[in-house]
């Protein structure tokens, strides 16, 4: 299961997770995003307990979407011990984007 | 309505509604132009011509093949796709719906030579409006691009900022546009972590993000909106019925990548319309 992470909730969700959090930069007027999502809760149960997966709309949460540089959507960044360590831009399968985000 | 709509009158679309018309289907090809293979002088490797054949020949004997099975074909260019339930397909002169689509548009990818245009790709380089559009309200919107395409993804942005630029990177404009028109060709993207200016003719433009709409929308277009997977080499994804992520949506010839090669895609042309034949009779039941 994925979180809804909020500018509230981001420190303690994202940056201080004791396990690497994916966090997944959406709408919902925008398509891939919506295509994406159950790559991602795919993840999240695939890698249950490994990894966190987070979900940002960045409708509601523009801050978020601001402070990490959104550009396109769907944008998805791991954090692994409040760091930044990939970015990946756009929809793919499952295997690409684990394998982009070196997981 | 149509059984299947097929966008691309290639060797692949061409063959796919041969297959469903003997499958006694309601099809539609909708063809633009000769694609890669209108480019092609010489062919000397494919199957059963004792003499050179010339791709635009190749091409207008399919066609005609295709005509005289009773294929309705029709010369125009798709602009949009939109997919509930039915496939609604909209072109410069009309709009059409159908319950399967082929994708079958080849292969083109519309990147600038501008200098660090690849460095940006993602980073205020966007391919979709609908997509990102919303991110960028009232920022400084460059959109790239000259003809129809272009006019439709201009419509979505005006939603989203009044400041918009067109750049036709050295084309020449075919619509009219209520927005300042640069023709100079891009020469460079200039920015930091994301995009902030760009070069075209020795001037340099502010612009926060910069859209592609050059030329006519490609398969990847059509992907990146209505949500369906593509690889890391922009090929369009499908499983081994040759349909998509999205049901009802087949694809095939180069624009699923592969062999670049008529035989490939006449064998995938007959793949996808034996499974869009399977999959419309399911629907049925």
């Amino acid at each position: 299961m994925s979180v809804k992470v909020t500018t509230e909730t981001f420190k303690a969700e994202v940056l201080e997770s004791n396990v690497p959090v994916i966090v997944d930069f959406w709408a919902q007027w925008c398509r891939p995003c919506l295509m994406l999502a159950p790559v991602l809760e795919e993840i999240a149960s695939d890698l249950d307990g490994k990894v966190k997966v987070a979900k940002v709309n960045v409708d509601e949460e523009g801050y978020l979407a601001q402070q990490y540089r959104i550009s396109s959507i769907p944008t998805v960044l791991l954090f692994e011990n409040g760091e930044l360590k990939q970015q990946v831009i756009g929809l793919m399968r499952k295997e690409d984007l684990i394998k982009r985000l070196g997981l | 309505m149509y059984d299947a709509i097929i966008i691309g009158g290639g060797p692949a679309g061409t063959t796919a509604a041969i297959y469903l018309q003997r499958f006694k289907k309601k099809v539609l090809l909708i063809m633009k132009d000769m694609g890669a293979l209108g480019k092609t002088a010489h062919i000397d490797n494919y199957y059963g011509f004792i003499d050179t054949i010339t791709g635009p020949d190749l091409l207008n004997r399919g066609i005609e093949q295709a005509k005289r099975l009773g294929v309705e074909v029709l010369e125009d260019e798709v602009l949009s796709i939109d997919n509930f339930p039915d496939f609604k397909v909209k072109t410069i002169n009309g709009e059409y719906t159908s319950k399967t689509l082929m994708m079958a548009t080849g292969k083109t990818q519309t990147r600038l030579k501008a200098k660090n245009f690849n460095n940006f790709v993602g980073k205020g380089i966007s391919y979709c409006a609908i997509c990102d559009g919303f991110i960028y309200r009232n920022k400084k919107i460059g959109l790239v691009g000259n003809k129809e395409f272009m006019e439709e993804e201009l419509e979505i942005l005006k939603n989203f900022s009044e400041d918009i630029t067109i750049f036709t990177n050295g084309m020449d404009l075919s619509v009219k546009v209520d927005k300042p028109v640069v023709l100079d060709e891009i020469q460079e993207i200039k920015g930091n972590e994301v995009i902030n200016q760009l070069v075209a003719g020795d001037k340099t433009y502010d612009v926060d993000v910069l859209f592609m709409a050059v030329g006519s929308p490609s398969a990847t277009d059509f992907a990146l909106r209505l949500g369906a997977f593509l690889d890391a080499s922009n090929n369009l994804v499908v499983d081994d019925q040759f349909m998509t992520n999205i049901p009802g949506m087949f694809a095939g010839g180069d624009c699923i990548g592969g062999l670049l090669q008529i035989v490939k895609s006449t064998s995938d042309g007959a793949h996808a319309a034996i499974a869009m034949n399977r999959y419309l009779k399911n629907m049925n039941k």
